[in-house]
């Protein structure tokens, strides 16, 4: 374990001290430009996050804000093209060039933000690690889980996380450890141990593939921060700009009340906006001059993708997670978007 | 009732006794020859029977096969409607379904062209001519069909290209390419001259050396760092040229197991006859050792088919990524195992297929060494 953590680190470095050669000053937003498109990296499937449909078309919540940077910049909702990355190559394949935003659950950690010459944009979902447990149990607390045994995934931060819960609170505990995700859960279904632990989002996606998923409980305990965002490569600070508005568009937009549906009215409809609506809609202020696109950016993003709230009923609420702390500030959750004036 | 009495030596034969002929003298013979025998002839039957019906409960009898969601699965039993909606996916991955006949035109070119030679009756000229049709035009026209450009056909990105597709593609690719690369490197690996000699062994060790799944991550994640963007290739000609490179390095070997098996006299009478090098080798040589290599050949070709579901790790959708992929819709959520059923399906009918053709082959190629 020691060494393959070593190891990947030695390889992070190594990858890193070769890209010496971070993007020029507007160079991703021209070659967005010049393509026409934002190529974005996506997960290889991911319930609620990115998934294809039966037609071939991509879902979720991270291909939802790559469709939003595709709106603020063109217009145009549909002008992405996804490269479906594995976890191993996402961060190379955003060095090299390869894709232009990596909208991909990607976990902001200091590190990941500094020597792999990448910049997070933003949170668009705050995860966090938790238990499923069988409700038969009787458990109601994580600090109940003494003695026992927990399934989880071999080699991620997940089975770190949980050596540290574990020993920080003096409790003893039978790590049963697969590599592949549906081994860990048939092995949880078919008794092999008492606990299954992953991200909070990934406990509620496989649930649902549980052969009785009601029998079955998440406990209250979060014990690991995993704020996922969308990343651009440094040195670009427009587009760097650019992604950053977008999500805190889509946050702002929900605080507004603004909607995909509403919205459209609020451009015909003007004698009535408040002047942070118009701003917003980009018929007042310089919004969208600043970031060196398109007044109408945000209105674009509204219009076609939707705000927060509605990018998270669309593609998260069906896997029946809570909103918990995404909820907007003021609705008892930490989504925060600073002024867009 | 009276002995019928016959004459001294015309007793007719009696038939054996009940015992040792039949469905018991069977079951006695290949079931239940001694304790042993009978011990695990006892488990297998408890095997079949704790699983067989729970089996077939499962895939066929409890199972859903019409509908369009998964409302229309009970989860009794396999829910086939997921394959059903996702079939298209499954076998094409992403093409742009409006597109999807210039895949089935290149089947049913290939299936077409390939048909007559397999019927004795064909004469040798028309095999011969369909068979380059097959190895040279081909590969042409299929391009031009699946990528398009050009003949007003619209493009369409490798990164569009998917399911048993894709496999198709890449097995096909690698399984053409790497013979004739095979027997070239096998040649150079056993050449008197010493450049090529040494060339062709440090590129056959380098490949043989590394594992595939290396072997395409660099070429999907490391080779564009060292690259401009604009010269590296697209992501499945780096996975295709990484795969057939990979697949030379083994087929050579295998080749030149059968080269080394030719007797020495077999090269001297070639040369003997006043035979060049490469006459020598293509008449003499190689059909002998080639045939006499099927097996391993195959058995290369076999390992290849299933090593291209590797490319999952650089992101293109093979039959078994497209199926991992499909059961993680929202909507379609656990339905991973019916997934798997049907890739492992659709790999075995291939591999199957190429191992009894390799079958047959031997038998009619067989020309002695055997008996």
């Amino acid at each position: 374990m020691i060494k393959k953590v070593v190891l990947s680190t030695l390889g992070v470095a190594l990858t890193s001290s070769l890209l010496v050669g971070n993007a020029q000053a507007g160079e991703v937003l021209d070659r967005v430009k010049e393509k026409g498109f934002v190529q974005c990296g996506v997960s290889q499937g991911l319930p609620g996050f990115s998934s294809t449909d039966e037609k071939g078309n991509w879902s979720g919540l991270d291909v939802d804000y790559c469709r939003a940077v595709a709106a603020a910049i063109f217009g145009d909702a549909t002008k992405v093209k996804y490269s479906p990355l594995s976890a191993s190559e996402r961060f190379t394949a955003l060095q090299s060039g390869e894709i232009d935003l990596l909208s991909r659950n990607t976990t902001w950690t200091q590190t990941r933000d500094t020597s792999l010459g990448i910049n997070f944009a933003g949170v668009t979902y705050y995860d966090g690690q938790g238990f499923m447990v069988r409700k038969d149990l009787g458990i109601t607390s994580a600090l109940e889980l003494d003695g026992a045994s927990v399934c989880t995934n071999q080699g991620t931060t997940t089975e770190l996380n949980m050596a540290d819960y574990f020993r920080a609170n003096g409790m003893s505990y039978e790590p049963v450890v697969f590599v592949k995700a549906d081994e860990v859960v048939a092995a949880y279904d078919s008794g092999r141990c008492d606990v299954y632990t992953t991200d909070a989002s990934g406990l509620a996606a496989q649930r649902t593939k549980l052969k009785e998923p009601n029998a079955h409980m998440v406990l209250p305990e979060i014990i690991s921060k995993e704020p996922l965002g969308p990343a651009v490569i440094h040195g670009d600070d427009q587009f760097f700009d650019i992604v950053k508005w977008v999500i805190n568009a889509t946050v702002e937009a929900e605080e507004m009340g603004l909607t995909s549906d509403n919205i459209a009215k609020l451009l015909i409809d003007s004698n009535n906006p408040t002047p942070a609506q118009q701003r917003f809609v980009g018929t007042e202020g310089s919004l969208g001059e600043n970031l060196g696109i398109d007044a109408k950016w945000a209105y674009n993003v509204i219009r076609q993708v939707g705000n927060y709230g509605e990018i998270w009923q669309r593609n998260v609420a069906p896997l029946e997670l809570p909103r918990g702390v995404n909820n907007l500030w003021n609705n008892g959750g930490i989504m925060y978007a600073p002024p867009l004036r | 009732m009276t002995e019928q009495k016959y004459p001294i030596g015309q007793y007719p034969n009696l038939p054996p006794p009940k015992n040792s002929v039949g469905v018991v003298a069977w079951l006695r013979d290949s079931l239940f020859s001694n304790w042993f025998n009978t011990l695990l002839t006892i488990l297998a039957i408890y095997i079949v029977i704790k699983t067989i019906p729970g089996l077939l409960d499962w895939a066929f009898f409890s199972a859903d096969w019409v509908g369009t969601s998964r409302d229309d699965c009970s989860r009794e039993g396999a829910c086939w409607v997921f394959i059903n909606v996702w079939f298209d996916q499954l076998m094409y991955g992403r093409f742009p379904e409006d597109q999807v006949w210039r895949i089935q035109a290149s089947y049913i070119i290939a299936i077409a062209a390939a048909i007559p030679l397999f019927i004795p009756a064909v004469s040798r000229k028309i095999k011969t001519a369909l068979a380059l049709f097959l190895l040279v035009l081909f590969p042409i026209i299929c391009f031009y069909l699946y990528y398009g450009g050009s003949f007003g056909l619209e493009v369409v990105e490798t990164t569009l290209w998917g399911g048993l597709f894709l496999t198709l593609v890449i097995a096909v690719t690698g399984i053409v390419m790497s013979l004739p690369l095979g027997i070239l490197l096998a040649l150079g690996r056993r050449s008197n001259m010493p450049v090529v000699k040494s060339v062709c062994i440090v590129f056959i060790e380098f490949w043989r050396g590394i594992p595939l799944i290396t072997v395409l991550f660099m070429a999907s994640v490391m080779f564009p760092l060292f690259v401009p963007e604009e010269l590296s290739p697209d992501k499945l000609i780096r996975a295709l040229i990484g795969v057939t490179l990979f697949s030379s390095a083994y087929m050579a070997e295998v080749v030149r197991g059968g080269l080394q098996a030719i007797p020495k006299g077999q090269y001297e009478a070639a040369a003997a006859l006043g035979l060049n090098y490469w006459k020598s080798m293509l008449l003499i040589i190689l059909p002998q050792a080639l045939k006499m290599v099927i097996p391993g050949i195959v058995n290369t070709f076999i390992g290849l088919f299933k090593d291209t579901t590797l490319v999952l790790i650089i992101g293109l959708f093979d039959l078994l990524g497209m199926a991992q992929l499909a059961a993680t819709n929202p909507n379609w959520l656990g339905f991973s195992i019916e997934g798997y059923v049907f890739a492992a399906l659709g790999f075995f009918v291939f591999c199957f297929t190429m191992s009894r053709y390799s079958q047959s082959l031997e038998r009619r190629l067989n020309t002695g060494h055997r008996n």
